[in-house]
């Protein structure tokens, strides 16, 4: 009874998704924000060093003479080599006039009061220049001079690179256990969801008790109207059951008090021709009361392997019981029933069912037996499948039609005037069929040999 | 014998109690659990037929408290359907048997019998006719100190003879008693049992007489 349900998507993919989605999205952004705090860091330690320097030439600067002189300190330009490899620059200008240094520098724009930096392509590369100005009053005039101190950047573009490195690598580290911590809380957090419907699947379909135990709170609603829903079924179930056990009772109980009375008149009836009408009718309502009857347990037996529950069913324990049951009616036309069982052959079935196929073929062969004769049950194992064997004496199957007695309402030619609706070997069929079974009808020596084969446990 | 007949559906009462009115038993019936438990307390019964669903309770819980107060008449459930765990519940409390409404009397007579013997009925069933001892339920016939067993149809026709001594059987009143409706036999077939029983009682003083044209009667030398 496995349907397939019309399946969109999966929380455990789509949880995992977004988890794993947003982690790298965590990643990259951590990256991003590493790496631009060390390029600032880097390059806000190159521009104080470069202001520095500025400012450490400017000053030195001194005018002597109504000239204007630099002593340009070493420990200026040293501290900037320092820091790398790089190449350093410096210009001064006085008025805009070159005073010494590099004249092709990068114009710096206007430096401002505090001094300003710039990035700017020269000599093949790329510098970041730092320029300060100073007014120097030489001979009552004031000039200003400009200071430029520039260094290449190829020491600090290394070092953003191993940080970027460094920082990627931290990232995908975070990325890799942040998706693995998603993983692991998704089938954490779906537990529930999957032991609920592990314990809801592994039941038997008989099984129609409410889910118990305990759930998180968030699954209580589904909890919940499963369990109304199970009650319902349940309800339905058992009506169904029920309706058919008592539709078989309502049916029959009306014929048995015409029967019974029919049976009191027969009694006091002398004339032949009264009692024969009489002995017609009794046979007639045992005909309907057998036919509403079996019909029925039909119905009932199509209802049940429908829902096919499977139990471990000792098949000699069920035989023994049957037959010690029908031991009193078989003695009313003094029939033997004898058994003999060999091991303890175990099924999976319905004992139910099973129990009613093995009735219904009893039933034959006492009800097909001459009085005084014996009925013999088998029950064994054979390779891998347990068997009860029926044999009787009772002249066995018409031959010709033995393939067709366990057709519904199949009677054979030997039946004569016995009451019987046709019905009992389908339900052993059909009861056998569901368990994987078979039923197997054979004529022996002088009677039937009915055997109910079922796959071993 | 005397049954007490616990059932609430009245048409099936009344067939159930005229039936065995029939056969010379003698039987009360209650219809709910209360007069059930009077009537058990009251009288004692050789059996107790006992339905299940009854108007003011459950069958079963008279059968709980009619064997807590150590109540030993055997009960017989009648149950409407044949579901394992009814079965199960019923001969757990302590039901000697069960027979699915509506039932064959023959097979209520062989449910009974059955029941009364696994109990043990006592030496209070065994009749005696002439130097003959019959013990229905043991299925035994007695003569001088030969003991044979009897089959059920021969210990059937002996009941019946025994009934009513001297009284005159005809043979198709005896086939309707000892043969099922279905069954094809003609009235002849009465002559095999008839026989049997016959070579039984030799050397007994007690005879089946063929009363020509009538049918037969049990008598005393
Ligand atoms: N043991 C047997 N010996 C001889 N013939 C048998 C035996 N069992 C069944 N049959 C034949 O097979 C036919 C079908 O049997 P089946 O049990 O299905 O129906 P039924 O006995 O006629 O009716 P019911 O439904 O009341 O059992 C019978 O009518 C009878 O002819
Ligand atoms: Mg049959």
């Amino acid at each position: 009874m496995s349907r397939a349900a019309q399946i969109s998507g999966s929380i455990r993919r789509r949880l995992i998704g977004q988890l794993v989605l947003g982690s790298a999205v965590l990643a990259a952004v951590l990256v991003l924000l590493v790496t631009n705090l060390a390029r600032n860091v880097a390059q806000d330690t190159q521009d104080s060093i470069l202001m520095a320097s500025v400012t450490s030439i400017l000053d030195t600067m001194t005018v002597r003479d109504g000239e204007i002189s630099v002593d340009l300190p070493y420990a200026a330009l040293s501290m900037l080599g320092n820091v790398s490899e790089d190449r350093v620059f410096y210009r001064i200008l006085a008025d805009g006039q070159l005073l010494t240094g590099y004249e092709d520098l990068p114009d710096p724009g206007d430096p401002g009061r505090d001094g300003g930096y710039i990035t700017a392509p020269y000599a093949g590369t790329e510098v970041r220049m730092a320029t300060a100005e100073r007014r120097l009053s030489v001979a009552g005039t004031p000039i200003m001079v400009t200071v430029s101190v520039a260094q290449t950047r190829q020491g600090l573009m290394q070092t953003l690179a191993q940080v970027s490195r460094r920082g990627a690598a931290v990232g995908i580290g975070f990325f890799v256990l942040a998706a693995l911590l998603a993983v692991l809380t998704t089938e954490f957090g779906l537990r529930p969801l999957r032991d609920l419907a592990g314990a809801v699947s592994r039941r038997g379909p008989k099984d129609l008790r409410s889910v118990k135990g305990p759930v998180p709170q968030e699954m209580a609603p589904l909890v919940i109207s499963l369990n109304s829903f199970i009650d319902r079924l349940r309800y339905s179930l058992s009506r169904s059951e029920d309706f058919i056990a008592e539709a078989a009772h309502r049916v029959r109980t009306p014929l048995f008090t015409v029967r019974t009375q029919a049976e009191i008149a027969l009694r006091r009836v002398e004339r032949p021709e009264n009692r024969a009408a009489i002995k017609e009718m009794i046979r007639a309502l045992d005909e309907s009361s057998r036919a509403a009857g079996q019909l029925l347990d039909h119905a009932m037996v199509t209802f049940r392997t429908d829902h096919l529950e499977k139990e471990r069913v000792l098949l000699t324990e069920l035989a023994e019981e049957l037959v010690d049951r029908l031991r009193p009616v078989a003695d009313l036309r003094d029939i033997g029933l004898s058994m003999q069982s060999e091991g303890t052959p175990e099924v999976l079935g319905d004992a139910v069912l099973i129990e009613n196929a093995l009735r219904n073929v009893l039933d034959n062969a006492i009800k097909y037996s001459a009085p005084d004769s014996d009925v013999d049950i088998r029950i064994g194992r054979e390779a891998s499948d347990c068997f009860i064997m029926v044999r009787d004496h009772a002249g066995g199957f018409p031959e010709g039609a033995l393939h067709r007695m366990t057709e519904r309402f199949a009677r054979g030619d030997n039946a004569g005037g016995t009451v019987g609706s046709g019905l009992g070997l389908t339900i052993a069929r059909e009861v056998l069929e569901a368990h994987g079974g078979r039923l197997t009808l054979e004529n022996k020596g002088d009677g039937a040999c009915v055997t109910l084969w079922f796959p071993a446990s | 014998m005397r049954f007490l007949l616990v059932e609430d559906s009245m048409t099936l009462a009344s067939a159930v109690l005229d039936r065995l009115r029939l056969d010379g038993h003698v039987v009360d019936h209650a219809p709910d659990v209360e007069q059930a438990r009077a009537f058990a307390e009251a009288a004692d019964y050789d059996l107790i037929l006992l339905d299940i669903m009854l108007p003011d309770g459950d069958g079963r819980d008279f059968l709980k408290s009619h064997r807590q107060a150590r109540n030993e008449t055997p009960v017989i459930v009648l149950t409407a359907r044949s579901a394992v765990s009814d079965r199960v519940s019923v001969l757990d409390l302590g039901a000697d048997d069960y027979i699915t409404k509506p039932f064959d009397f023959s097979e209520l007579e062989a449910r009974c019998r059955a029941v009364l013997r696994r109990r043990g009925g006592g030496a209070s069933t065994v009749q005696r006719f002439g130097d003959v001892t019959f013990d229905p339920l043991a299925g035994t016939l007695t003569v001088g100190d030969r003991r044979v067993s009897l089959r059920n149809k021969e210990l059937r026709l002996l009941e019946i003879f025994l009934s009513a001594p001297d009284r005159i059987f005809s043979k198709p009143k005896l086939v309707d008693r000892l043969f099922s409706y279905d069954e094809d036999v003609s009235d002849n077939a009465i002559e095999v049992y008839v026989g049997r029983l016959r070579k039984h009682l030799v050397g007994s003083d007690v005879e089946i007489v063929t009363v020509r044209g009538m049918g037969y009667r049990i008598s005393r030398a």
